[in-house]
């Protein structure tokens, strides 16, 4: 593994600093959405989500992107592709989560 | 080889071993077929385990397979080795016989499925990153050639006369390709097929390839003995008046539906299987069904057709009767199912449960399982009768 980059490190902070640690999902409802996202979301961005019809989830290729926009994402989709929304099957908070889980590699299991 | 070469040396050990392994009980140096054999891929750890279809039961676990988040496999002629291909653009050659490995190589980024050609002797992968299809050797897996299409390709299908056909999702078109000369294809380009093609499918018999779109509600045709005829669209607008639904995976047409005179493919936003009538080409039925639809699949005698869902509906399976058009049984059989797989008689299904860890084997005229393989995360199951398939 390589050393974490000063990018994630701002994000970690930024997590920990953020009230939204505060709703943290519990650790069985985090290994669902664990498994939620390497799993069906999997099915277009790839199990180890470096993309495939949907785009790359790798923290450098998201980097550029605003927590608040790819929770968005995660809820309410991105009509004109095929991003579906997940709001039927996760939180604000959930996805908030998710979002800072991919900002760090997926390296927080 | 001769059966006295066959028992020779390394490779009667090498069988030997294989069967002393699995059979768990007296070593017996038997000399098999290849038939009733078939593959199960593993997503989440490399592996793909070689199954006898007929005695229901695993005879190898083979690892090292890299990332096999859609994988998917074709056959050698001979039904001995299978040709996979992994998300993370590997391409890995395994021998069914002695379960294992004989060639592993990365051709590229990103790679999405895989055909052989006509002859047996080409391997054709199609890849997202870097977006075109590669060439490979089906003996040496060395490269032969490959054609750029600075778009990811989907739905690559194999076709008489050593042919490839297969969709560009961004670019929106399709390309045939003829490996006459291996290491020198040559493409005929059909442009402006409509907004994102996701997955396309050859008939049975070789005649006409079909590209389902994502961006549009319709599907594209091809004539394959006549491609100067162009592509046509079919089923234009078939959502007309019905907003989307969202899609939380995309449908699958390679595995098809032909039975008769009609193809049962997926709506795409839909909870709908759709029935093209292959005389007219015009939509001949739309059958409710519980959820966005992703396999279609005919029992190969074509008296049924199974059909498996997006998340959230994926622990459902539903079969439809094909005299009636309707759905008559609706099965709840595990978590996750992600596909199905006949056998070649259509006496049995074999079923992927991924979340179970389990695959499952249904009797497909009481529906009941008969029998439950345990696999970590199974996904696709590839029977090697599919060597002998135009377009599998």
């Amino acid at each position: 593994m390589k050393a974490a980059s000063p990018l994630a490190l701002l994000a970690l902070a930024a997590l920990a600093a953020s009230p939204a640690l505060a709703a943290s999902p519990g650790p069985a409802r985090q290994a669902e959405l664990v498994h939620l996202l390497r799993q069906d979301c999997g099915a277009c961005h790839g199990m180890r989500l470096k993309g495939g019809l949907g785009s790359s989830l790798q923290p450098a290729d998201i980097a550029g992107v605003d927590d608040d926009i790819l929770v968005k994402t995660i809820l309410d989709g991105r009509p004109g592709t095929p991003m579906p929304p997940w709001r039927p099957f996760l939180s604000e908070d959930e996805a908030r989560w998710l979002v800072g889980y991919l900002r760090q590699g997926g390296k927080n299991e | 080889m001769n059966r006295h070469a066959f028992l020779r040396g390394g490779r009667a050990a090498a069988l030997l071993l294989l069967l002393t392994a699995c059979a768990g009980g007296a070593p017996s140096p038997e000399v098999r077929g290849t038939g009733d054999l078939g593959i199960v891929i593993g997503r989440a750890t490399g592996q793909v385990m070689v199954v006898d279809n007929d005695r229901r039961r695993a005879l190898a676990m083979v690892d090292g397979l890299g990332d096999l988040s859609h994988a998917s496999a074709v056959y050698s002629h001979d039904e001995r080795y299978a040709f996979i291909a992994g998300r993370d653009g590997g391409l890995t050659k395994v021998d069914l016989l002695r379960g294992r490995i004989v060639k592993r190589i990365l051709q590229a980024g990103n790679s999405i499925g895989l055909s052989i050609s006509e002859d047996g002797r080409i391997i054709a992968v199609q890849n997202y990153k870097p977006g075109g299809v590669r060439f490979f050797d089906a003996e040496t897996l060395a490269p032969l050639s490959t054609l750029e299409t600075g778009s990811r390709v989907v739905g690559l299908a194999d076709a008489p006369g050593q042919r490839f056909v297969f969709s560009l999702f961004d670019t929106g078109e399709i390309w045939l390709a003829d490996l006459s000369d291996p290491r020198h294809p040559t493409v005929r380009k059909f442009t402006d097929v409509g907004r994102e093609p996701y997955d396309g499918l050859i008939t049975p018999d070789g005649h006409y390839y079909i590209a389902g779109l994502f961006g549009e509600d319709g599907l594209d045709l091809l004539d394959m003995w006549h491609p100067e005829r162009g592509v046509h669209r079919i089923l234009d607008h078939y959502g007309e008046g019905h907003p989307p639904l969202p899609v939380y995976k995309m449908p699958h047409l390679r595995g098809w539906a032909q039975a008769g005179r009609q193809i049962l493919v997926p709506a795409v936003g839909h909870h709908e299987v759709l029935v093209i009538d292959t005389d007219t080409w015009t939509e001949k039925a739309r059958i409710p069904v519980a959820g966005q639809p992703v396999f279609v699949i005919a029992r190969p005698d074509h008296r049924q057709v199974w059909v498996n869902f997006a998340f959230p509906d994926n622990g459902t399976l539903q079969v439809i009767d094909l005299e009636s058009d309707t759905v008559i049984d609706t099965l709840h059989p595990g978590r996750a199912i992600l596909h199905m797989e006949f056998t070649p008689r259509g006496d049995q299904v074999w079923v992927s449960a991924r979340d179970d860890n389990k695959v499952l084997v249904f009797d497909t005229a009481s529906r009941k399982i008969v029998a439950t393989l345990p696999m970590p995360s199974p996904s696709g199951i590839f029977f090697s009768d599919r060597a002998h398939k135009i377009g599998l």
